[in-house]
């Protein structure tokens, strides 16, 4: 058995799809057929790898069309037979072949206000219970994968990374604006920076998230409406002058 | 401008190198939306039928007669459940994805006329007051749940018809319709940090639980309910136009 | 060299996982400036991929648990040859270690009084482990990213390997790297350099490792002159999955025996109660039904009385029981063993406790673990030896030079628990960023860099371009990885050991002969070729500690000397460059200090 594999080679200015013919085996996932392609036709092919197992989100690129990780999509998920086309993600400017350059993406995160905890106990601990961080442990499973920036048409489309951080750092934010130990105000951030407006939660960074995550429903639409309650709720904001003023 | 060679990977409406019918699914959703919406329209504007011994239509409820208001009342009356459709979180990506292609599909090119603001600016700004529609329709609740008290009125008399238990559904999927909203599940709850140290905060922990699983299914009762309006007022404006008869059960 | 790009920094740091960025955190906490270098981008060092948990005595969760059983554990698991100084700062600091990430926004499991939950782990006497269900190693390498990334003094170089240290006068002054993503040499000078590169996993085939794990820090700390110890440790850890071949290798964490799972063969028996060393005897139950006891307490959250099962014992144990239950005709249809939970646990339990591995197995080898057991066979996983260390600053034998995390020798001596491993990470980046910060102050002056020797090497590392492909660097790694999977696995011989001694000297002239196509933008051929010279150097270096002992200890077996020497255990294996050549000796241990054997010896 084999199929045939059509990669984009090439970088920012010029590329192709190249047509590659590749054993198949059993329980073979794409990540390793970009592996034997490197091995036997093409040692320079560029792609990113590191766990092989769904953890580290380093292997993200578009598959037929739709963003997934390499090492987690099986060749017998697709009809046999038909060629399988592997490019890069599109929101982001090519280096090379399947690489691309998501630097901008370390630039969003090192702006977020970081975590600031409350006084600990007397013991200098804390307590927590499970209920308190259920919702939060779900955003903390993101891998950087960086395949529901990728998809968000707000950076791919419309390219306004000036201005919307992306579904990943919404992710990011939900996770310590809901911290129960955090006391850090994100709201200004959130609305401003983070763009959190851009987002009209059409749903595609769910769609392709590979952990799952319920990004829109668990943590932008919260996010949304947390900004509400600062900045858009007339009656919150009667109610914060009256309270502030008496 | 990002950098992707263009020839290779064309940006532009519909480009993509997806190779399902991903169009499918966005049209489908535009069809059915477009129906419902055009048959509610219709329904509501004809100011007529809405009525059938204890059958009120939903279109209709509260019930408002009064005539000096110069347009039908019912269009008074429909303009908060309205309104709370339109800025709801489902809806919006429905009709974003199907009627503004923004986008038409996941990783699907659109369409790129001016400057992309989301809902930072009006009027889309204002969608962040989804709440007080929220709120406001909260309100219909009462009414609607004694619109099937009514339905089982015959003259005086207790009695199940068919209508009863259209109306009966019909309430029933509304009540999960607002209940499921998101913005009920911030304001019952979501809105804490931390769930655990009060008993008022374990409270609203339990609220929030609640509206978590429903809203986890807001979608699906999303179109049911739209479903069971238009069938309740089809149902009823049948009956009174004398079209068919109601099926008495009890 | 006048267009090579330079950076000038206090302290230097290689490797951007736990150790790497808790070194980072820790020595500009002390006020230097601070450079990171990694090989992929932040946050997907092999850190991400820790599953179970990270060993500390923070005792919330059984209230008998303390640093002195912790060290206990850890002295007992290495069979003695540990730095008995350095398992004891584990021992001591892991908790405070711990709680701190929490006060940098970590969120562990939590026990019912709303502490941090602890699970059970392989040779650890309590339930030790503070996790995040199946992916600790993900949530401790955020925040550590987070942490780092907020520093305004922290520079990270993302995706640029490091290529050769550089020294001057004997002292480290720097290193040269190249950035993959370009080709281009980036010079960083540096009055110390701690190195956190990890491990060498990609010497073998069958691994958990990923395509980081070439030995790049062993190797260039053992260029730089410096000592390597407990090199012959390689640690095979007993569960990697078998099937389909796609996934061959990767790990199925511990915590699935922690969470109660069993290991049969193909009859159906729970071999391992067959395999209960000596040692451990009175540790482990003896029965099945007490071994169910156990596993019935630790669900219901009660404090075990009866004792663990089998299955817990220490990884170099199992992992010789599962193959040699193979050997012996008893294995599962792809030869591995049988792990079962499916029959232990609730399904929803399983998939709250382990969902990274129902998810692996669900999606890569259609095995729900829900309904059916998994195939395991022991895949490469740790390496216990490397540089060697000063055990309170992480100070590597040559000046400037620090090391931490699995690329420092010495603190789990021939076999490493489970769990440690993040712990040291957290205690020993500290100490090494502390370390290297005291000692960068303390220089005075920016150490010299030699122009020659910058170019000496940037012609080495573009060489391979000349040479227009006659030999494919994969094909030589690939025969490499055969050759010490077959010839200095889990069961060594002499005979095999010599033959990989030859074979080496072949495969480094073949690597000699690699040529590459393209140009230096991201070229992952080039990449290969240049780690293909430190896996050549750290195999060779696994392989001529591993004749050099000749008894069997922890991960390492030899064949014809099955039985621990006395004279061993009072020994460490260095390997060290002399000139060009790689030489063995032996070094005396420290022996154990008094007050610290009466509580190895139980009397706490
Ligand atoms: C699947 C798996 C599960 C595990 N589970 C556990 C567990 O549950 N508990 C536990 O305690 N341990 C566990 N371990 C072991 C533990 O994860 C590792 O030993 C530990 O993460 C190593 O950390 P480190 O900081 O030393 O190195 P790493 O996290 O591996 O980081 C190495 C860094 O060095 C960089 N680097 C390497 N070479 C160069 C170079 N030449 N130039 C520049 N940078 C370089 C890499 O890019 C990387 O950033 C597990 C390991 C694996 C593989
Ligand atoms: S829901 Fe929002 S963030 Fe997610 S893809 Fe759509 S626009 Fe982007
Ligand atoms: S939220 Fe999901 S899709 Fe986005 S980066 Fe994280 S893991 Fe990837
Ligand atoms: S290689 Fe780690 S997610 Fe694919
Ligand atoms: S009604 Fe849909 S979100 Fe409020």
């Amino acid at each position: 058995m084999e199929a045939v594999l059509k990669i984009f080679r090439g970088d920012a200015t010029s590329g192709a799809f190249r047509d590659y013919t590749v054993p198949l085996d059993e329980g073979m996932v794409v990540l390793d057929a970009v592996h034997w392609v490197q091995a036997h036709q093409a040692s320079d092919l560029a792609c990113r790898w590191n766990c092989k197992a769904g953890r580290c989100g380093s292997c993200s690129a578009e598959v037929n069309g739709k963003p997934r990780l390499m090492c987690m999509t099986r060749m017998d998920h697709f009809p046999p037979g038909e060629p399988i086309t592997l490019a890069p993600m599109k929101a982001f400017p090519v280096l090379k072949d399947l690489v691309c350059d998501v630097s901008w993406n370390y630039s969003v995160n090192r702006r977020i206000p970081a975590f600031k905890p409350a006084p600990p106990e007397a013991d200098g601990t804390w307590r927590m219970q499970q209920v308190d961080i259920d919702r939060v442990q779900e955003f903390r499973k993101c891998i950087e994968c960086f395949l529901c920036q990728d998809v968000c048409h707000v950076l791919r489309d419309h390219d306004r990374k000036d201005s919307f951080a992306g579904p990943r750092f919404l992710v990011r934010l939900a996770g310590l604006e809901m911290h129960p130990l955090d006391v850090e105000s994100r709201g200004a951030h959130l609305k401003e920076e983070a763009g959190i407006g851009f987002c009209n939660i059409t749903k595609c960074c769910t769609e392709v998230c590979p952990e799952s995550i319920h990004i829109t429903d668990n943590a932008i639409i919260p996010l949304k409406e947390r900004v509400v309650d600062e900045f858009y709720d007339p009656l919150r904001r009667l109610w914060r002058r009256l309270r502030g003023s008496a | 401008m990002v950098a992707v060679p263009a020839e290779v990977r064309p940006r532009g409406f519909a480009a993509t190198e997806r190779r399902d019918a991903w169009w499918v699914a966005p049209l489908l959703q535009g069809l059915m939306l477009a129906v419902f919406i055009s048959y509610a329209t219709w329904a509501a504007l004809q100011n007529a039928n809405y009525h059938w011994g204890g059958y009120l239509s939903p279109l209709y409820s509260p019930l408002i007669t009064a005539d000096w208001i110069p347009v039908p009342p019912s269009l008074l009356i429909l303009l908060p459940p309205v309104l709370f459709r339109a800025t709801c979180y489902y809806y919006r990506k429905a009709y974003y994805r199907s009627y503004f292609l923004d986008p038409p599909a996941c990783a699907v090119g659109e369409l790129r006329a001016g400057r992309y603001r989301g809902e930072t600016a009006f009027p889309l700004v204002l969608q962040n007051l989804h709440r007080y529609l929220f709120y406001a329709t909260f309100l219909y609740l009462p009414f609607l749940w004694s619109d099937v008290v009514h339905a089982t009125r015959f003259g005086g008399s207790f009695g199940i018809g068919l209508g009863t238990l259209v109306i009966l559904a019909n309430t029933t999927a509304l009540t999960f319709y607002s209940f499921s909203c998101h913005s009920a599940r911030h304001l019952v709850g979501g809105g804490l940090d931390c769930f655990s140290r009060t008993a008022a905060s374990r409270a609203c922990h339990a609220a929030w639980k609640g509206a978590s699983v429903l809203n986890a299914r807001h979608m699906l009762f999303a179109w049911m309910s739209f479903f069971t309006v238009c069938s309740a007022d089809l149902y009823v404006r049948l009956l009174a136009s004398g079209v068919i008869h109601d099926v008495r059960l009890l | 060299m006048d267009h090579l790009e330079t950076k000038t920094y206090d302290v230097l740091v290689v490797g951007a996982g736990g150790a790497g960025l808790r070194a980072a955190i820790e020595a500009v906490d002390q006020g230097v400036s601070v450079a990171v270098v990694c090989k992929s981008l932040l946050g997907k060092a092999h850190t991400v991929m820790a599953e179970g948990g990270v060993a500390a005595a923070l005792a919330t969760t059984d209230s008998r648990d303390g640093w002195r059983v912790h060290f206990r554990d850890t002295m007992r698991g290495g069979k003695l040859l540990n730095d008995w100084r350095m398992a004891q700062l584990l021992a001591q600091e892991a908790p405070a270690r711990v709680r701190e990430l929490e006060a940098w926004g970590a969120l562990f499991d939590r026990t019912p009084d709303g502490r941090i939950l602890q699970r059970n782990f392989g040779g650890h006497q309590y339930p030790r482990l503070a996790h995040v269900g199946d992916r600790t190693g993900l949530e401790m390498i955020r925040t550590l990213q987070d942490r780092t990334v907020q520093a305004q003094r922290i520079d990270v170089f993302m995706e640029c390997t490091v290529a050769r240290l550089l020294t001057d006068d004997g002292r480290i002054s720097g290193a040269l790297t190249y950035r993959r993503e370009s080709g281009r040499f980036l010079l960083l000078r540096a009055k110390a350099v701690v190195l956190a590169t990890g491990g060498i996993g990609r010497a073998y085939k069958i691994n958990s490792n990923s395509w980081e794990y070439t030995g790049d820090g062993h190797a260039l700390a053992y260029d730089a002159g410096a000592d390597l110890i407990g090199m012959e440790f390689v640690q095979f850890h007993p569960t990697g999955m078998v099937w389909p071949l796609s996934v061959r290798g990767i790990l199925v964490t511990e915590g699935v025996r922690g969470e109660g799972g069993v290991l049969k063969n193909s009859r159906g028996e729970r071999f391992m109660f067959r395999y209960i060393p000596e040692m451990f005897r009175g540790d482990f139950a003896d029965t099945e039904e007490e071994a169910d006891r156990w596993v019935a307490d630790v669900i219901a959250g009660r404090k075990a009385e009866a004792r663990r099962p089998p299955e817990l014992l220490t990884r170099d144990v199992v992992a010789r029981a599962i193959a040699q239950e193979v050997r012996e005709g008893r294995g599962s249809p792809h030869g591995g063993a049988f792990l079962d939970i499916a029959s232990r646990r609730k399904a929803e339990d399983i998939r709250k406790k382990l969902p990274s591995m129902y998810q692996q197995f669900f999606e890569l080898a259609d095995v729900d673990i829900t309904r059916e057991p998994m195939e395991v066979f022991p895949t490469t996983h740790y390496m216990m030896g490397g540089v060697k260390v000063d055990p309170e600053s992480q100070a590597a034998t040559v000046p400037g030079l620090f090391a931490a995390g699995e690329v420092a020798g010495g603190l789990h001596g021939a076999n490493r628990l489970g769990g440690n491993s993040l712990s040291d990470l957290l205690v020993f980046g500290r100490r090494a960023g502390a370390g290297a910060a005291t000692y960068a102050r303390a220089q005075s002056g920016e150490p010299g860099v030699e122009t020659r020797q910058v170019d000496a090497i940037t012609a080495e590392l573009l060489a391979p371009f000349e040479r227009k492909g006659s030999e494919s660097p994969y094909a030589v790694q690939d025969a490499l990885q055969d050759m010490m999977g077959t010839c200095v696995g889990i069961a060594r011989t002499a005979d095999d050991l010599q033959n990989a001694l030859a074979a080496l000297g072949e495969l480094r002239a073949r690597a000699g002969r690699v040529g590459v196509d393209g140009n230096r933008q991201y070229n992952p051929g080039w990449h290969t070729t240049l780690d293909l010279r430190n896996l050549l150097t750290v195999s060779e270096a696994v392989t001529r500690a591993a004749l050099a002992r000749r008894e069997s200890r922890g991960a390492h077996t030899r064949v014809e000397h099955p039985d621990s020497d006395k004279r061993f255990g009072t020994v460490n294996v260095v390997v060290r460059r002399q000139g060009d050549a790689m030489t063995v000796v032996e070094e005396p241990i420290v022996p154990v200090p008094g007050e610290l054997r009466d509580i190895l010896e139980g009397k706490d």
